[in-house]
């Protein structure tokens, strides 16, 4: 998988490689919009994360030229500017998704791997995890074959946890992609735990072979066992 | 008082003085010229008496008036060379009236032949009393009508004068900085006006200056902190991923990722607070309240279940608003946050829909609240439990932009109204 990264902040250009790069993709990096027009027309990747604040040219009109190239590229764009004109007109444009700084990298994550999943139509669409299969468009768990019944956030929850395997996700990560943003007082986070707690039962009792771990005060990290 | 009562208040004091002060010199000089007339009328009557008493001797015997206005008498002794002529006031009886009235009287000597006879001439004269009703009567018309026409001409005159002045105040009185509406100075040719006019023109352009300069510096400073907080966010994430941290480490780290959470959230807010007052969500749509409601109370379910608070929603009735489904999402989620989060273990939550209007009530620890500090930025206790305390503020400012009424109630609950109704026409107060 090939990933270009859009993004003229150093820093944050910095951090996101990182990450990327941990999760075995195939990371460049482009710091203006000349470098990225350039690249794009270069070589072919499967997702692009294009910050639309770029010092020598609007993001909106490099993702016009990139859909132009290839309609099934997928791109999420990357903005500090949260503003509601921004992300109608790049979904319009036909982005994937947005995504406002400041984010978590697992957000981060989840994002990429929703938008590789959609666009590989041909790829294996299910995710897994030993005897744990999750169909994100019927939007079913199963272990060895038999079906879960998780409620909405629940499921929410695992498939999270799934796009994030082996790396440590935040209380508050996890509470704002699930629960959105009306989540944001700092005491509302403890009745997550609560959830994962249920979440962890109905696993355990259908034999699944991963766990959720907690890691103090932080947040959660799930493994195969 | 109104400045056009206040005026007339003054002027009825000094025209009181003034024309009462007029009438007693009226009546003296008006009694003066009469008693002037009278005696000119008498001396020349004494007279045309003198000489007629020479050709025709009878007259002299006239002791008494009877039908005529003069009496003679014969006289003698010393004292007629010390006489003088005496006009005096009397008083006599008048048979039409039937009763004693004034009259003005000349006492005189002259000589006849070797006789001396004392001669009364009279006239009746005005009757003072009378005078002094007739001209009260006038005097008080006078002031009235006086007093009227003031009264007339100020309502008419002054008005139409303090006309800028009214227009301006009318204007003043709705001035909201932050709605940057302009005032209409009305053309006026009176200096005193004109003066006012610049003085409260350069006042209103330094505030909104300085105001959108504030507003300008908190919208950059918190778009400019977006991506530096971004960055040492994600990359305190990255370290914590790093699998060689200990439990304390891991501790420190996670108060320090907190704080910046909180940190990125109260600027999210801050943010988001701008661009309502900046009216930067520009699409509307008929958001059907009841709906929203129960899709967001469902998003507090775990919330709630987890520190014991009861929700419960009553439906009295539909409710649809005409606003930016965003913002109506953003303003019952921070009443319902606002009702959860502000709530004890075991609390409950009563949400009602009404035909225009949801009432948020829920149970608190704390009495009534002040409802000045309530919708003001940063205030009461909301930052103790982490929050932004900038709910209710976020709250009201969506409830100003669309001319909603945000009502709080005291009752025995913490009880939040939102009154949806048609925004205001253009230029309607």
């Amino acid at each position: 998988m090939k990933i270009l990264v859009v993004e003229d902040e150093p820093g944050m250009l910095d951090n996101m490689v990182r990450s990327l790069e941990e999760e075995k993709y195939v990371v460049e990096t482009a710091a203006t919009y000349e470098a990225a027009t350039e690249k794009i027309h270069l070589y072919k990747y499967d997702c692009i994360l294009l910050d639309i604040g770029l010092p020598d040219g609007n993001g909106l009109t490099l993702l016009e030229e990139l859909k132009k190239q290839d309609a099934t590229l997928g791109v999420i764009i990357v903005s500090a500017k949260n503003a509601v004109d921004d992300k109608v007109a790049g979904l319009n444009l036909g982005a994937d998704d947005y995504l406002p700084k400041p984010f978590h990298m697992a957000e981060l994550h989840a994002r990429v791997k929703s938008v590789l999943r959609r666009r590989k139509f041909e790829g294996n669409r299910l995710l897994e995890l030993n005897n744990l299969t999750v169909d994100p468009d019927e939007r079913t768990v199963c272990v060895n074959d038999v079906q879960l019944a998780l409620n909405r956030k629940e499921y929410d929850i695992l498939l999270y946890f799934l796009s994030n395997r082996n790396r440590l996700v935040s209380k508050t990560a996890l509470g704002e992609h699930v629960w959105g943003d009306q989540i944001d007082e700092a005491d509302s986070f403890d009745f997550i735990y609560s959830q994962i707690k249920n979440l962890r039962k109905k696993l355990k009792e259908h034999g699944a072979q991963l766990e959720i771990q907690a890691i103090y005060g932080i947040g959660y990290k799930v493994q195969a066992t | 008082m109104k400045l056009l009562n206040h005026t007339i208040s003054y002027l009825a004091g000094i025209l009181f003085i003034l024309i009462t002060g007029w009438a007693v010199l009226l009546y003296y000089n008006l009694l003066d010229e009469i008693y002037d007339s009278l005696d000119d009328g008498l001396a020349n009557y004494k007279l045309l008496i003198m000489q007629r008493a020479e050709q025709d001797s009878t007259i002299l015997q006239r002791h008494n008036f009877g039908e005529f206005n003069y009496a003679i008498k014969p006289i003698s002794g010393p004292q007629v060379y010390t006489y003088t002529d005496v006009y005096a006031d009397t008083l006599m009886f008048m048979e039409n009236e039937q009763e004693f009235e004034p009259v003005r009287m000349l006492k005189t000597v002259f000589r006849n032949g070797d006789n001396f006879y004392e001669l009364r001439v009279i006239n009746t004269m005005v009757e003072t009393d009378d005078l002094i009703a007739d001209l009260l009567v006038s005097i008080i018309w006078l002031y009235l009508g006086l007093l009227a026409s003031i009264l007339v001409l100020n309502n008419f005159l002054l008005r139409k004068t303090w006309q800028p002045f009214y227009r301006l105040i009318q204007q003043l009185k709705m001035f909201r900085l932050e709605k940057q509406e302009p005032i209409r100075y009305g053309k006026t040719n009176v200096q005193e006006f004109r003066d006012l006019n610049e003085a409260v023109e350069k006042l209103i352009r330094n505030s909104t200056n300085t105001y959108l300069s504030q507003k300008q510096f908190i919208e950059n400073a918190s778009h400019e902190l977006q991506t530096p907080l971004a960055i040492s966010l994600n990359k305190l994430e990255l370290l914590v991923e790093e699998n060689n941290l200990n439990e304390e480490q891991l501790r420190l780290l996670s108060g320090a990722i907190g704080n910046l959470e909180r940190m990125a959230r109260l600027n999210k807010s801050l943010l988001l607070l701008s661009k309502i007052e900046n009216r930067q969500f520009i699409t509307e749509e008929e958001v059907d309240i009841n709906q929203l409601l129960k899709t967001l109370l469902e998003d507090f379910e775990e919330q709630a279940a987890f520190k014991d608070v009861s929700v419960t929603l009553k439906e009295d009735g539909e409710c649809r608003a005409q606003m930016n489904p965003d913002l109506a999402t953003v303003l019952v989620t921070n009443l319902l946050k606002n009702a959860i989060v502000h709530n004890y273990q075991g609390g409950a939550v009563q949400v009602t829909v009404q035909p225009g209007k949801v009432i948020v009530a829920n149970t608190s620890k704390e009495e009534a609240l002040d409802e000045k500090l309530l919708f003001s930025r940063f205030q009461q206790g909301s930052q103790v439990d982490g929050g932004s305390g900038l709910g209710l503020p976020i709250v009201k400012a969506i409830a100003d932009l669309y001319n909603y009424a945000v009502e709080y109630n005291y009752t025995g609950m913490q009880q939040f109204s939102i009154v949806f109704r048609a925004p205001a026409k253009k230029g309607e107060y």
